[in-house]
């Protein structure tokens, strides 16, 4: 007990680094003390694993397609089955796997400990959330289950009003809107929590980035998502009363449902993005040993992402019929997006330069994370191109840029995260050594498999199509194999990670020497994070870290 | 609207530093009262921030289809008794009123007057449902429903009731009743509390009664004052009396505020104003009274109403919540965020009423 009531910014000693005996997963006991735990930790673990399941089942679906394009046609399912399958994967990716993934669990997990304090400002919403995103996964799974939802994930009108598949269409939009609301109240959370409940010293420049990220993230949460919320709600009025804002036949308007759905899903893209941004600038800092390069403009960049990501969602709809000006203006907003995004790759890679780069796992993921992103924004730039967007429109190099920026990016830093973090979550050291091997088969099979697809796409190839004319045949199978490769090196990364806790060495408080505040608490954390309020320092001072070979860690030396 | 946390184990170990002995109202993660009403208030502003722009989405398609069809957004509103919307509207204002003064009640510790606000605040929510329901059921009546299912004929004469006021009905009447058997139940255990949360049940359940009568008193009377049958039975045509159109247009510079009678499409609303409007129409009503057209203004209206009406009905329960609270005489001047917040939420949605009733009630 020592251990854990001990004050968090003392000279530590060897013997305080020793596994603790009570921490927040062994603090009470049995299934209801998880199910109805206020604890933003386990709630944080409960998101990740049920993320991370949601990512196997998407991720099923993305490996049904592909090997379905094995061949040019006479693929093994048939049109119908086809469509279904690549809106479950997109639906399934989208909405229960990449929004929630890093805020809701990592940020949940990390975000309270990061800044000092015990808990998020409202638990019990917290909680709810929780189950809010239950019921949507339920709610999917129904829409899976009476297969059909075969509308895209974009429900786009006037299809999705059409469509045999009502029941499929219904519930999967109750789904997103209740989805919606889980987003709502933890980006709600977060704003408060961060706003409210910063301990003395926690100026908001000594807040680690990841907390910048997470809030720019929340604002963008709590602004955007009313807005599907509604028009999900109206596209329900659509089938079940037949209101006819979005139908044509009623003199209603499709382009509207589209504006109205894109003014919250182009936000949405910087909802899964900021969040993997703000991982890459902690994990570039602690395993490059060097404090982070322009902190303050790091810092900014995330919320001009969050302002500025707002004024941009026509540039999905160039091609739906909006007015000349209005595109132009729209493609315009989209190129000043890339500004704070390049602000921020040129200071990762001003934090490497002249650091102690420790070349370990979550550091692999990280420099995947760059390469990656800086592929899919640059491709950006042709598609937010008038010119250019009118032929690459709904091809597959469409398919490519986002999967670059999605995958490449929000998965990538997320598994980097993931695998940073941890010790600290569980309390287990993993095998950095397969880590390593993980990330690397990861990232070849990334590109192998998306990099054939910009080719494809530059050649015409269309996004969607169930069959293909032949000569696309090599480029897809090339996309195929690499898909496979990808999946095997996913499950490397969660093989790791599992064996870590049937046999991982325990974990020291600070095993790569970062200086934020979670690496203050042992590992696993106490319940209550801090028994008193932590000491604020600079978030990325790392004169005082030291390794101490004693206990296999980082300690601080004041 | 931070509850209050139930006070776990772990909080219980003393450590040196731990100053504030924490009271059952403040969270255990909170520092101190000031914080945990901080972050309540904090919380519920953004909440109603998402609040007004989920009602955005529905105000951007009210702008787009009356941008796009003027013509059909004050032809319909004449179907809209705006007499019942101003009695809804001051219903509503008052009970803001009554919010305010709760809050002001909780801080003071005035427990039995918070409880008493608090019940007129929730009285006036159930009689503004009541007119409501009346609103909803006289329009149902008329086919006068959203998008593919609105009737283009005005079926059936006005005295053609369909039981859809006493369906609307059924709910609140249970609610009512058992709010009644609670009360005398109040009295019998002569509970102090339960008389304190019975009471406010049972009126705000007689409430929504009143609201019913006074909308059924005001719908015939208007439907009286203006030959609403006569005119009902011109619009089951289908098309515009044309010789009667001209009468009225030439009753109507004669005597200007006497034409209603006789004018050929009017439905239970006012006269004068829509003789003016249909006047000014360039479009025949045929156009106009079909499903894509006067439809998606019905489309819009049950959208907007209804989503409100929602909001009323959430309202409602954390009001109910609150008295209950009240009744315990949980509130006092370091613990009233929960009726601090509430009562913004319910500000709010008076507020997006105010705006509802003249971009709805009050176009022409």
């Amino acid at each position: 007990m020592s251990v854990v009531d001990r004050p968090i910014v003392s000279t530590e000693t060897a013997g305080a680094d020793s596994y603790p005996e009570h921490h927040f997963l062994n603090h009470t006991k049995g299934v209801l003390s998880w199910a109805l735990t206020l604890d933003h930790k386990r709630i944080g673990l409960m998101y990740l694993v049920g993320v991370m399941a949601s990512f196997a089942l998407g991720g099923m679906f993305a490996l049904m397609i592909r090997i379905h394009l094995w061949n040019f046609q006479d693929g093994w399912l048939d049109n119908k089955t086809y469509n279904q399958v690549f809106t479950l994967h997109g639906a399934i990716m989208v909405f229960l796997f990449i929004i929630p993934s890093i805020p809701a669990a990592l940020g949940n997990f990390f975000l309270p400990i990061m800044l000092g304090t015990k808990d998020v400002a409202f638990p019990r919403l917290n909680l709810s959330s929780f189950y809010l995103w239950v019921t949507g996964l339920i709610l999917f799974l129904t829409a899976l289950s009476v297969t059909g939802l075969d509308t895209g994930w974009t429900f786009y009108t006037p299809y999705s009003i059409e469509t045999q598949k009502g029941g499929a269409v219904l519930a999967a939009t109750f789904g997103v809107f209740v989805l919606g609301f889980s987003s709502i109240f933890t980006g709600l959370n977060f704003i408060v929590t961060i706003n409210t409940m910063r301990p003395p010293g926690m100026t908001w420049f000594r807040m680690p980035l990841f907390l910048w990220a997470t809030y720019a993230t929340s604002i963008i949460q709590v602004l955007a998502t009313p807005v599907l919320g509604i028009t999900v709600l109206l596209l329900s009025a659509e089938r079940l009363l037949g209101i006819g804002i979005f139908d044509p036949k009623l003199n209603g308007d499709p382009v509207t449902f589209q504006h109205f759905f894109w003014f919250y899903s182009h936000p949405a893209v910087y909802i899964m993005i900021l969040p993997a941004m703000g991982i890459i600038s902690e994990l570039m800092s602690v395993h490059c040993h060097k404090g982070i390069f322009g902190y303050r403009m790091i810092a900014y960049s995330s919320i001009a992402i969050a302002l500025f990501g707002f004024l941009v969602w026509g540039h999905h709809m160039f091609t739906s019929g909006m007015a000349d000006v209005t595109t132009v203006v729209f493609s315009a907003l989209t190129f000043t997006v890339s500004i704070p995004s390049a602000i921020k790759v040129f200071n990762w890679l001003g934090t490497m330069y002249q650091g102690t780069v420790s070349l370990n796992t979550p550091m692999l993921y990280a420099l995947a994370f760059i390469f990656l992103f800086t592929i899919g924004g640059l491709t950006g730039l042709p598609l937010g191109a008038l010119s250019t967007d009118m032929h690459f429109h709904d091809t597959y190099f469409v398919v490519a840029h986002f999967h670059y920026v999605m995958m490449g990016g929000t998965l990538v830093a997320f598994l980097g995260g993931v695998f940073h973090w941890w010790p600290k979550m569980t309390g287990r050291m993993f095998n950095d050594k397969l880590g390593m091997v993980s990330a690397i088969i990861v990232f070849i099979g990334f590109n192998l498999t998306f990099l054939p697809q910009f080719v494809l796409g530059t050649r015409g190839m269309p996004r969607r199509y169930a069959t293909y004319l032949e000569e696309f045949q090599d480029l897809h199978r090339l996309s195929t194999v690499g898909s496979l490769i990808l999946g095997f090196g996913l499950v490397t990364a969660l093989v790791v990670l599992l064996q870590s806790l049937v046999n991982g060495k325990k974990a020291p408080r600070n095993p790569w020497g970062g200086a934020t505040l979670e690496w203050m608490c042992s590992s696993p954390p106490p319940h209550d994070n801090f028994s008193s309020a932590p000491t604020v320092g600079d978030p990325y001072d790392f004169s005082k870290i030291e390794y101490d070979g004693r206990v296999g860690g980082y300690v601080r030396k004041d | 609207m931070t509850a209050i946390q139930d006070t776990a184990p772990h909080t219980d170990h003393a450590h040196d530093d731990h100053h504030h002995d924490h009271p059952s109202w403040l969270a255990h993660h909170f520092d101190d009262a000031e914080q945990q009403y901080d972050s309540g208030k904090l919380g519920m502003w953004l909440f109603l921030v998402t609040e007004v722009l989920f009602f955005s989405g529905m105000f951007c398609a009210y702008a787009l289809y009356r941008n796009r069809n003027p013509e059909v957004f004050e032809f319909c509103s004449a179907f809209l008794n705006e007499k019942l919307g101003a009695i809804n509207t001051g219903v509503l204002l008052f009970s803001s009123l009554t919010m305010a003064w709760a809050v002001r009640a909780s801080q003071l510790r005035q427990h039995t007057l918070l409880v008493g606000m608090l019940a007129a605040t929730l009285a006036c929510a159930a009689m503004f449902l009541g007119v409501k329901a009346v609103e909803y059921s006289h329009k149902w009546e008329l086919g006068l429903l959203p998008g593919k299912f609105y009737v283009a004929q005005l079926g059936g004469h006005h005295g053609d009731p369909k039981g859809y006021l006493e369906t609307l009905c059924v709910v609140p009447m249970i609610l009512t009743v058992l709010s009644a058997l609670y009360y005398v139940y109040s009295w019998v255990v002569n509970s102090t509390f339960h008389k304190q949360v019975a009471g406010p049940l049972l009126v705000t359940g007689l409430c929504f009664f009143v609201g019913v009568f006074l909308g059924q008193t005001l719908e015939a009377e208007a439907a009286d004052s203006h030959g609403g049958e006569h005119a009902e039975h011109h619009m089951v045509q289908g098309h515009v009396d044309h010789a009667s159109h001209d009468h009225a247009a030439a009753e109507h510079t004669e005597h200007p505020a006497d034409g209603a009678a006789a004018m050929p499409v009017v439905v239970a609303s006012a006269g004068e104003d829509v003789k003016v409007m249909k006047e000014q129409l360039a479009t025949p009503d045929a156009d106009v009274n079909q499903k894509s057209m006067a439809g998606l203004f019905f489309s819009i209206y049950y959208c907007m109403t209804g989503v409100h009406a929602i909001h009323i009905l959430g309202g409602m329960a954390v009001i109910t919540w609150l008295i209950v609270k009240a009744a315990r005489h949980e509130f006092h001047e370091q613990y009233f965020g929960p009726v601090d917040n509430v009562g913004l939420y319910w500000h709010l949605v008076d507020f997006i009423w105010i705006y509802l009733f003249p971009l709805l009630y009050l176009i022409t």
